[in-house]
């Protein structure tokens, strides 16, 4: 085909539907709530409800695994958005995202100096860390798939990698909400490393995929 | 990415700061050195691009137009160095039209239009390059024994061998391979003119050479 052919076929597409609507952190946010949903519905339906969580210190706990998770997936559907734009890479600053790990990793540190080492282990390896290295990143599978598919429908990503790790970031983050529900574990150390350490293996695999999954 | 952009034949927009500009009212300075700061290309394309999402297909059309010719400079440019042949640069400039067309709500438009354009265009070039690799790496080593064994005096007839080697080929193979090697068309033109698929003229095009090459090997060595 002659380009100045495809150009005419392309003004004429145009004609049918001029305007398109941007509103890519509107759709990417909603990408990550419905998939924040079915990672909150697999959750309870496999693991169940945390019994006793709305009582004293599991309710601080659970508010301090919540802002974890919403500050890393805030910051993770912003930087997103961004990078699903042709070029949009230039503006994503991975660093700034990795702030609420460093945050949690220093209050973990914190709490550790006050005591024994003795009580180092129960501390960090909890009651269930195995399973917390376990749910987390299967549970990550439902968001990642909707925000893979939101993110090659809507947007058009020029490196794919970043787009990837954002993309595992925001499923890691959402599916440490979904798994927090039931997690018997209060200890901040613990958040720390199990949290942190599956929201940023889910990242890790982000980035591994990316190049596969968000070609275009 | 600002060194990066700068190698694009569109210049960057919007990035140059006001240093040197003479001190007048703050709200004039800020503006007139936004203008003089970005390119024309930027200018042209942003203006024509921003009205057609306001609605006309008018500046749609000639947006697509200015855009076309912008894209054939840089993929022609960057062809020749990588050694490729710059009929793979009609490809695309044809491909990257299409893609900058659905997926044109990517674009943000509180920003410059021409990095926007060059991410894309950098994107298609280098997935182009990455999937074409293999292909063209095969070339070469089929190719060292006609290389090796033809000496210059067979440059004067190699038009006349091209007929009569074209000549031992199937239709379908032979068609393609003279309308993309020896008139110079590229494979969307190749495949409009046998009435053909893309993939078709690309599949007949690499088997008829294959065949080619180990015929030349075959009689020579």
């Amino acid at each position: 085909m002659k380009t100045d052919d495809l150009i005419g076929l392309l003004g004429r597409s145009f004609e049918r539907e001029p305007v398109r609507s941007s509103g890519m952190t509107r759709r990417l946010g909603l990408a990550v709530a419905v998939g924040a949903a079915g990672a909150l519905g697999l959750a309870l339906a496999v693991l169940g409800l945390r019994p006793g969580l709305m009582q004293g210190r599991p309710l601080l706990f659970l508010a301090f695994k919540l802002a974890f998770a919403a500050a890393v997936g805030g910051l993770a559907i912003r930087y997103l958005a961004r990078v699903a734009r042709p070029g949009g890479e230039s503006r994503v600053h991975l660093g700034i995202a990795a702030l609420p790990f460093v945050v949690v990793a220093a209050l973990a540190g914190a709490s550790l100096a006050t005591m024994p080492r003795a009580h180092w282990h129960g501390q960090i390896s909890g009651h269930a860390w195995l399973e917390c290295l376990v749910s987390i990143p299967l549970i990550a599978v439902v968001p990642f798939a909707v925000v893979t598919w939101a993110v090659r429908r809507f947007g058009a990503p020029t490196d794919l990698v970043r787009a990837g790790a954002l993309v595992g970031l925001a499923a890691g983050a959402v599916s440490a909400v979904g798994y927090s529900l039931h997690c018997m574990d209060d200890t901040v150390p613990f958040v720390a490393v199990w949290y942190g350490g599956t929201i940023a293996l889910c990242t890790l695999a982000g980035a591994v995929l990316g190049p596969r999954l968000l070609r275009w | 990415m600002g060194t990066d952009a700068r190698a694009f034949v569109l210049p960057l927009g919007g990035r140059e700061s006001a240093r040197d500009e003479p001190a007048r009212d703050e709200a004039v300075r800020g503006e007139s050195a936004r203008l003089a700061a970005v390119s024309p290309a930027e200018r042209e394309l942003r203006g024509l691009l921003v009205a057609s999402l306001a609605g006309s297909a008018v500046d749609y059309r000639r947006f697509l137009e200015r855009l076309g010719s912008h894209l054939r400079a840089y993929y022609k440019g960057k062809l020749v160095r990588s050694g490729r042949a710059d009929t793979e640069a009609e490809d695309l400039v044809q491909e990257t039209l299409m893609v900058i067309h659905t997926r044109r709500h990517t674009y943000d438009v509180t920003q410059p239009v021409t990095p926007w354009i060059h991410a894309i265009a950098r994107y298609k070039l280098i997935d182009h390059l990455r999937h074409t690799r293999s292909a063209a790496a095969n070339v070469p080593v089929e190719d060292a024994g006609v290389l090796l064994v033809q000496g210059d005096h067979v440059a004067a007839e190699s038009s006349l061998d091209v007929e009569r080697l074209l000549a031992l080929l199937p239709l379908k193979m032979r068609n393609a391979i003279r309308s993309t090697k020896v008139d110079g068309l590229s494979t969307a033109e190749a495949a409009a003119r046998a009435g053909m698929s893309e993939t078709a003229i690309k599949v007949s095009v690499h088997r008829g050479l294959k065949a080619l090459a180990k015929r030349v090997g075959g009689t020579v060595r």
